[in-house]
């Protein structure tokens, strides 16, 4: 039987009094998307800066590729990769600059055809000689992502990638999340505010609530679970303060 | 640690400064103030002491350029890791197979060459324009010139541990540090200048020895082995001691999840 990609179990993190992430356990599987949802402050970031090694843990254990985060990090790292909205490349490299500097780093073969495929992927090809930092929203979240993809990652964790994006680009990164899962086998992690992303996306849904698991499922499951007939009536119910009880 | 990483964090240095020669300006134009400023007053008091003119003045020059190697190595170890927090690049980084090892590896070849590049452009300089040859010490030159390095690296390492201990508000630390210790360094005057009670500080700043030992080179040629093995021996402590920190500090900041509030400045 094969190990799942992901496994969190019991995880927590503690910041003096405040437990940003209580005792939260799930897994991904090979080739799944794994939403991640939840108001502000419900945990997400934290739960996801702690898989990528940056937060260490309270408590509790992190397993990627069946390996244990905390003593194989590097290894690991070299495997998965990270999109976020609220972190950018180096503004003042082209676009090709940073994704060499990237490839380099995650020891991507034969990076300049990879960097070709990515850029392609993500549709911003004609942009590769462009100064990063005068790049749109849009261009520099498909940037962004190309990084993430240069070293074709089995797990991507994928931080509200379309956070700030109109509809249209929206739309091209959710089926370009979809087409990495479907062509590579990529398991994803996925954190939105938007229930559209999740709706569309997802394969099934973690739904985070003050550092604790209300719910784990697909969206229909969800839906049945809370007796709402929207993961976005949902969604506000639990963020305004609506019960909701903890796995 | 891994070359082909060390290589791809320097690469993005080199990238940077070749695309925004703007930066070259910090690292020609304070140090070039430094030379005509330290130089022509040291013209001006030649000029006016005649043939009693000691020659540890005209070391002052020289001492601008090694300051300045010094300075350029901390800048490079520390501003490094700013151009990633204002650059909003530090979690791609730190997410990355990155190791502290391969991070500081990078940053030790970054201060490299920024030193290498001043202290280059300011030697020739101080020849054209005051005669004065730093390279008379010959190859004496160059261990005192690696201490100065390693000091460097040790403050960068430092100013780095506590930017990132205490968050961004602490920015100004990459440029204050090496001043804090610039007083008791003797750097323009001998340790013998400072008051009593404050020697033993200069004693144990490695750069204090650099500098004493190479006013001794310039004034008679001769190598001052003690200067020297009292500079390696200290930059060896402080090394590892600075080493120490970074590495407990950036445990420290993944405890406290300190890397995540500099991407929420």
């Amino acid at each position: 039987m094969s190990h799942p990609v992901l496994q969190v179990s019991h995880l927590v993190k503690k910041f003096g009094e405040l437990t940003p992430v209580d005792g939260i356990s799930f897994e991904i599987q090979q080739g799944e998307i794994l939403g991640l949802l939840g108001a502000n402050g419900a945990g997400k970031t934290t739960a996801i800066n702690m898989i990528l090694g940056i937060v260490t843990p309270t408590s509790g254990s992190i397993r990627v590729f069946d390996k244990d985060l905390a003593r194989e990090r590097i290894a690991i790292l070299r495997r998965m990769n990270f999109c976020s909205t609220y972190t950018q490349l180096p503004g003042n490299l082209r676009v090709w600059q940073n994704l060499t500097v990237f490839g380099r780093i995650y020891r991507v073969p034969q990076l300049k055809k990879r960097i070709d495929e990515v850029l392609e992927l993500l549709e911003i090809a004609h942009l590769k000689d462009r100064i990063s930092g005068n790049l749109s929203a849009g261009e520099s979240t498909r940037l962004n992502l190309c990084k993430a993809l240069l070293n074709r990652p089995e797990l991507l964790l994928l931080d509200e990638p379309t956070a700030s994006l109109d509809p249209d680009i929206a739309d091209k990164v959710r089926k370009v999340t979809k087409r990495i899962r479907d062509e590579d086998g990529t398991s994803i992690l996925y954190t939105s505010h938007n229930m559209r992303d999740v709706d569309e996306v997802c394969d099934r849904v973690v739904f985070m609530h003050q550092g604790k698991v209300l719910f784990i499922g697909t969206a229909a499951e969800i839906l049945n679970h809370f007796q709402e007939e929207s993961l976005e009536s949902l969604f506000i119910r639990v963020a305004r303060g609506g019960e909701g009880k903890a796995v | 640690m891994t070359f082909s990483t060390i290589h791809a964090l320097v690469l993005r240095n080199l990238y940077l400064y070749s695309r925004t020669p703007v930066r070259l300006v910090e690292l020609v134009f304070w140090p070039l103030v430094d030379l005509l400023v330290w130089g022509y007053l040291t013209v001006f008091l030649q000029k006016h002491a005649g043939d009693s003119f000691p020659y540890q003045i005209t070391f002052l020059i020289g001492a601008v350029i090694l300051w300045d190697i010094l300075f350029r190595a901390q800048q490079g170890v520390a501003l490094y890791f700013l151009e990633d927090v204002w650059s909003r690049n530090l979690l791609n980084v730190f997410s990355a197979p990155v190791t502290n090892a391969d991070y500081l590896a990078a940053t030790y070849v970054i201060g490299f060459l920024r030193a290498a590049v001043t202290s280059l452009l300011l030697s020739v300089l101080a020849i054209a324009l005051y005669s004065f040859n730093l390279f008379e010490l010959n190859w004496s030159l160059i261990p005192f010139v690696f201490n100065l390095l390693l000091f460097g690296w040790s403050l960068g390492m430092i100013s780095t541990a506590l930017i990132v201990r205490w968050g961004p508000a602490a920015e100004t630390l990459a440029w204050a540090v090496p001043f804090f210790i610039q007083p008791f360094a003797a750097v323009y005057y001998p340790i013998d200048a400072l008051p009593a009670g404050v020697r033993w500080i200069a004693e144990i700043i490695p750069c204090a020895h650099v500098f004493e030992g190479m006013r001794e080179g310039l004034k008679d040629g001769s190598v001052s082995w003690i200067d020297l093995g009292k500079a390696t021996g200290l930059n060896v402590i402080y090394l590892l001691l600075a080493g120490m920190l970074f590495v407990r500090v950036m445990k420290t900041a993944r405890e406290k999840g300190l890397l995540t509030k500099f991407v929420s400045q």
